[in-house]
C-alpha cells in the first residue's frame, strides 16, 4: 500500500492566526520590545546605506505588502491564486496614469489604487467562487499570462502608453525633511508597510481571520456554523487585491516606471515563491518572503540571467517536501524546541 | 477576397488547433488519472523540443531526432512521476500546485540557463513550398495537421483496442476495483505521464517551426490548450481534442476581426467564461464548483 | 505444520485489523479449505467486509494470512491479486464508464492464455445470458442485479483459486439470487474455485458453503461446519435470527 511521503498538510494548523487570549494583551511583552527594535532600524537604514541599496530595500517592502495581500487570499483562505501580478500591475497603472494623466500628486494615487483594485478583486473574486482549487489556480493562471496583452491593447492605449508603458516624474521629499528623494521614497513606503501590516494583522488575528481559516480547512462545517463563506471570499479576494495593488502603486512610484512585460506571469509566479518561501498563513512569513524575493536575483544573477528562477523551483519543490511552514514556520518551530529545552 | 482571408484564418487555425489539441489531450490524460492539471505541460514539451534541436544540431537527420526526442520525453514523463509527482498525490491540493509550479519554472530555467534565451529558428520536414501553390495554407500548418491527426489516432486507437490502454483508462476511472484485477495502478499512471510527456513533445516539435524556438514560446499555447480541454470537457479526451480544434480556429477568427492583440485575452475568456457558465465543459462531467 | 498438509488455501491467525484509530478486528483465526466454500457471518458492523479487504491487503493488519502456504498480509493489493485472489466487494466496484465486456476484458488483464480467455467469455455468457445481451451497453446502465453478475463475472475471468465474496445477495431479488447461488455451487464444484463468502443472509449462506465462522464486534464466537450450526437451533435462533 502506498503511503504519500508527505503527511502533514503544507500549511501547519497553527500557523493560522495566533489566538488571542482573553484579558491578555495580544502581543507579548518581549514581542513588541522586538517590533519597535524592528521599526528604528528601518528608520535607521536609510542613512547607513547608499542609493541604489535604499531603493532595493524599498521594493522589498512594496513586495511584502503584496505578499501578504496573496498571503491573506490563498495562505489563509486557501484560494490558490497564480495570477497576482495582475493586481499588482492595475495598482501600479492606476498610479502611473494619474500621475500622468490627472496630474495627481503621488501619495493621492495610493488609495485610489487599492480602491480600484479592491473592486477588481472583489469582481474577479464573484465567479471564482465556485471553483475549487485547482480551477481557481487555472484562472488565475490565465489572468497572469493574459495580463500583459491586455495591458498593450490597442484600446487602453492612450491610457496606458501601450507597449511603451508610462514613465513617471520622481516624486521630491517634502521642504521641511532633510532627506534625499530614495530615502523619502523608502519612509512614504515604509508608513504604509507598518500600516497596512497593522491593519492585516488586527484583521487576521481575530474573529475574522479564524473564520478565514475555518473556510480554507473545513469549508462545510464553516458554513453550518453561520459563517458566509461566500462573502468572506469575495471580500477576501479584493482585500488581497488592494494590498496587492497598494504594493504596486507603490513599486511604480519607486521606479517610476509602468510597463506591461514587467508585469508578467512570472511576475505572479515571484509573488508565489516568495509567499512559499515565508511562510503560507503568516504575517512575518511576508517579510521573509519579500527579502528572498528581492535580493535572491541580484545574488544569482551573476551565476546566469537563469539562475534566479531555477533556484525558486528548486526552492518551491524543496519547500513543500521540507520546510510546508516556510521560513516563518522553520523559526516558529526552533523558537518552540528552544523554549521547550 | 473576404472569404479567402477568412478561409484562410480557418485553415491555419485548424493547424494550430491541433497543436493546441495534442496538449490539451495530453492535460486531459494527467488529469483523468490523477484529477490533477499538469502545469508545468507546456515547459516540459518545451524542453523536449530544445533536446531535439540539440540532437538535429549534432548531425542528426529530422526524423531520428523526432523520434528520439519522443523516446526521451517519453521516459522523462515516467520518471517524473514516480520521482516528484508520487510523493505529493495525496497532499493538499496548494501543495500540489506548489509543486507543478516549480517544475514549471525548472524547466524553463534549465532550458534558459543552457540554450540562452536568444530566439532560434527550428527547421521543419515539410517542404517550405505550399502544396499544389494553394494560396491557403502552407505546407507546414498542412504537415503539422497530419502529424497532429495520425498522434490523436495512435492514441485512441492505443486506448481503445490494446488491453494496457484499457488498463490505463481503468486506473484513471477507479483506481480500487484496478487494483483489484491486478492494475498496478502507480505505473499506469507513470505511463500516463510518459505518453502525455511525449505528446507533449510532437506538439513542441511541430510548433516550433511556427513560434521559432525560445524558453517562453509554450506559455501561450499552453493557455489555449487549458482553454480547449476546458470548453471541451477536462475529463473527456475527445471532448478536449475538438475544444482545442476550436479554441485554434477561434483564436484566428476572432484576431482577424478584432486584431492579433486579443488572442490570449480569448483565451481568458473562454477559460473563465467556462468555469463560470459550465464547469464541465461541453462534452465533460466533472464537478469544480463548491458547495 | 505446513498448510499445503492440512488442506487449507487460505489460513488465518491472529487478525488483527484497523482504520486510523479504530481497531475493527481483534485477533481472528479462520481457514478456507481447498476447494471448499467458507463463509463469515455475522451482523452489521462486526467486521466482516474488513475481513475480506484484510486479504487484499486494503486495510492496516496485524497477523497472519497465509495463500496456500505462502504469506499474503502486508503485500500490495495487485500482488496479492495476481496470485490468484478475486474479490468481489461490497458496492460491486464495477467499472461504470466501460462497457459489460470491458469489464470482463479487465477482469482478464492478468492472464496469459488467450484462448482459454476466449473460452471463458463463453462460458460466463453461458452462465449469465444477460451479460450476453447487453455486452456493448454501458456497465453504469445495468440493474442492481445485473451489475452483481458482473462484478461475479470479472472476478470470475481471472481464474482466482480463491473467491471472496463480499455480501453477493445485498439488494437483490430472490429469484435472482437463487440463481447465483446456485452458479456459485457449480463454478465451486466443476472448477474448484475455493470460496469465502461473507454474508448477512445467514440461511442462504449454510445452504452453501461447508464451514461457517460468526463474527460478533471484531471476534470470532462460534466456528463449526454449516451442517452443526445449521441444525444448531439455539444457535440459529441466538445468533443468527432464525
Amino acid at each position: 500500500m502506498q503511503t504519500p511521503a508527505i503527511q502533514t498538510p503544507a500549511i501547519p494548523a497553527d500557523a493560522a492566526a495566533p489566538t488571542t487570549r482573553i484579558g491578555q494583551p495580544a502581543l507579548s511583552q518581549r514581542k513588541i520590545l522586538g517590533l519597535v527594535v524592528l521599526l528604528v532600524i528601518a528608520c535607521a537604514v536609510p542613512f547607513l546605506l547608499g542609493n541604489y541599496r535604499i531603493f532595493q530595500l524599498t521594493m522589498a517592502l512594496s513586495y511584502s505588502i503584496a505578499l501578504l495581500g496573496l498571503n491573506m487570499l490563498t495562505g489563509f483562505n486557501g484560494q490558490i491564486s497564480l495570477g497576482h501580478g495582475a493586481f499588482f500591475a492595475i495598482g501600479a497603472y492606476t498610479a502611473a496614469i494619474l500621475m500622468d494623466k490627472a496630474n495627481f500628486p503621488y501619495w493621492a494615487t495610493i488609495p485610489v489604487a487599492g480602491v480600484v483594485c479592491l473592486v477588481a478583486g472583489f469582481l474577479f473574486g464573484l465567479p471564482a467562487l465556485r471553483l475549487e482549487g485547482l480551477y481557481l489556480a487555472l484562472a488565475t493562471f490565465a489572468l497572469g499570462v493574459a495580463m500583459p496583452q491586455i495591458l498593450k491593447h490597442k484600446s487602453l492605449e492612450h491610457y496606458t502608453g501601450g507597449a511603451m508603458g508610462i514613465v513617471i516624474i520622481k516624486p521630491d521629499a517634502p521642504e521641511w525633511l532633510p532627506v534625499s528623494q530614495d530615502q523619502w521614497l523608502y519612509f512614504f513606503t515604509l508608513a504604509w508597510t507598518v500600516l497596512l501590516f497593522f491593519l492585516g494583522w488586527n484583521l487576521l488575528r481575530g474573529r475574522i481571520g479564524r473564520a478565514l481559516v475555518a473556510i480554507r480547512d473545513q469549508p462545510i462545517a464553516a458554513q453550518a456554523m453561520g459563517v458566509n463563506t461566500a462573502m468572506y471570499k469575495s471580500i477576501t479576494f479584493g482585500i488581497s487585491a488592494l494590498y496587492t495593488g497598494i504594493a504596486g502603486a507603490l513599486a511604480a512610484i519607486g521606479v517610476q516606471f509602468a510597463s506591461p512585460d514587467s508585469f508578467n506571469f512570472f511576475l505572479s509566479l515571484t509573488f508565489v515563491v516568495g509567499m512559499v518561501v515565508g511562510g503560507l498563513a503568516s504575517i512575518s512569513g511576508a517579510l521573509y518572503g519579500a527579502l528572498f524575493i528581492q535580493f535572491i536575483p541580484n545574488i544569482a544573477d551573476d551565476i546566469s540571467k537563469a539562475a534566479p528562477w531555477a533556484i525558486y523551483g528548486v526552492f518551491l519543490i524543496g519547500f513543500m517536501y521540507v520546510m510546508p511552514g516556510g521560513v516563518a514556520g522553520a523559526i516558529r518551530y526552533l523558537r518552540h524546541r528552544w523554549s521547550k529545552s | 477576397m473576404e472569404l479567402e482571408l477568412l478561409l484562410r484564418q480557418i485553415l491555419s487555425g485548424l493547424a494550430t488547433g491541433g497543436i493546441y489539441a495534442s496538449m490539451a489531450l495530453a492535460l486531459v490524460m494527467i488529469y483523468q488519472a490523477t484529477h490533477l492539471v499538469n502545469f508545468a505541460q507546456g515547459e516540459m514539451a518545451m524542453f523536449a523540443t530544445y533536446l531535439a534541436w540539440t540532437l538535429m544540431q549534432a548531425g542528426v537527420p529530422y526524423w531520428g531526432a523526432f523520434f528520439i526526442t519522443v523516446a526521451i520525453a517519453f521516459i522523462g514523463g515516467v520518471v517524473i512521476e514516480r520521482v516528484i509527482i508520487q510523493p505529493v498525490e495525496n497532499a493538499p491540493i496548494l501543495s500540489v500546485v506548489i509543486v507543478f509550479i516549480g517544475l514549471l519554472v525548472i524547466f524553463n530555467s534549465l532550458a534558459g540557463w543552457i540554450y540562452t534565451y536568444t530566439i532560434k529558428p527550428f527547421p521543419s520536414p515539410f517542404p517550405s513550398q505550399p502544396l499544389f501553390g494553394n494560396s491557403y495554407v502552407g505546407s507546414h500548418e498542412l504537415g503539422s495537421m497530419g502529424v497532429t491527426l495520425v498522434v490523436l489516432l495512435l492514441v485512441f486507437g492505443f486506448f481503445r483496442f490494446t488491453p494496457l490502454g484499457l488498463a490505463m483508462r481503468a486506473a484513471a476511472q477507479n483506481a480500487v476495483s484496478s487494483r483489484l484485477v491486478g492494475v498496478r495502478v502507480g505505473w499506469m499512471l507513470a505511463l500516463g505521464w510518459g505518453l502525455a510527456s511525449a505528446i507533449g513533445a510532437i506538439a513542441g516539435i511541430m510548433v516550433a517551426p511556427i513560434v521559432f524556438l525560445e524558453p517562453n514560446m509554450m506559455g501561450g499555447i499552453l493557455l489555449y490548450a487549458f482553454a480547449g480541454a476546458l470548453l471541451g470537457g477536462i475529463d473527456n479526451p475527445g471532448g478536449a481534442v475538438l475544444g482545442g480544434f476550436i479554441v485554434g480556429v477561434l483564436e484566428n477568427v476572432v484576431g482577424l476581426y478584432l486584431g492579433s492583440e486579443v488572442k490570449l485575452t480569448v483565451a481568458l475568456v473562454i477559460i473563465v467564461g467556462v468555469l463560470v457558465v459550465r464547469p464541465s465543459g461541453l462534452f465533460g462531467k466533472v464537478h469544480v464548483a463548491r458547495v | 505444520m505446513s498448510a499445503a498438509m492440512d488442506g487449507s488455501i487460505l489460513r488465518v491467525r491472529g487478525l488483527r485489523a484497523q482504520y486510523g484509530n479504530t481497531k475493527v478486528l481483534h485477533g481472528i483465526d479462520f481457514d478456507v479449505g481447498k476447494g471448499g466454500i467458507t463463509t463469515i457471518l455475522g451482523a452489521n458492523g462486526a467486521g466482516k467486509t474488513t475481513t475480506l479487504r484484510a486479504m487484499c491487503g486494503m486495510v492496516a493488519t496485524q497477523g497472519e494470512v497465509l495463500l496456500d502456504g505462502e504469506r499474503i498480509d502486508g503485500k500490495a493489493t495487485e500482488s496479492i491479486v495476481r496470485m490468484g485472489v478475486a474479490h468481489v466487494p461490497d458496492g460491486r466496484g464495477t467499472f461504470l464508464n466501460f462497457t459489460v465486456e470491458e469489464n470482463l476484458r479487465i477482469g482478464a488483464y492478468t492472464r496469459k492464455d488467450r484462448e482459454q480467455v476466449q473460452a471463458d467469455y463463453e462460458r460466463i455468457y453461458a452462465y449469465f445470458p444477460r451479460l450476453r445481451e447487453r455486452r456493448r451497453q454501458q456497465a453504469g446502465t445495468l440493474s442492481g442485479g445485473e451489475q452483481q453478475m458482473l462484478a461475479v463475472s470479472r472476478a470470475l475471468m481471472l481464474k482466482p483459486r480463491l473467491l471472496l465474496l463480499d455480501e453477493p445477495s445485498f439488494g437483490l431479488a430472490p429469484l435472482i439470487v437463487q440463481e447465483l447461488f446456485e452458479i456459485f455451487r457449480t463454478i465451486n464444484k466443476s472448477d474448484g474455485v475455493s470460496m469465502l463468502l461473507v454474508e448477512q443472509n445467514a440461511a442462504l449462506a449454510l445452504r452453501l458453503a461447508d464451514h461457517a465462522y460468526l463474527l460478533e464486534t471484531g471476534r470470532v464466537v462460534i466456528s463449526g461446519t454449516a451442517e452443526s450450526i445449521r441444525s444448531d437451533e439455539s444457535v440459529r435462533r441466538s445468533y443468527l435470527g432464525y
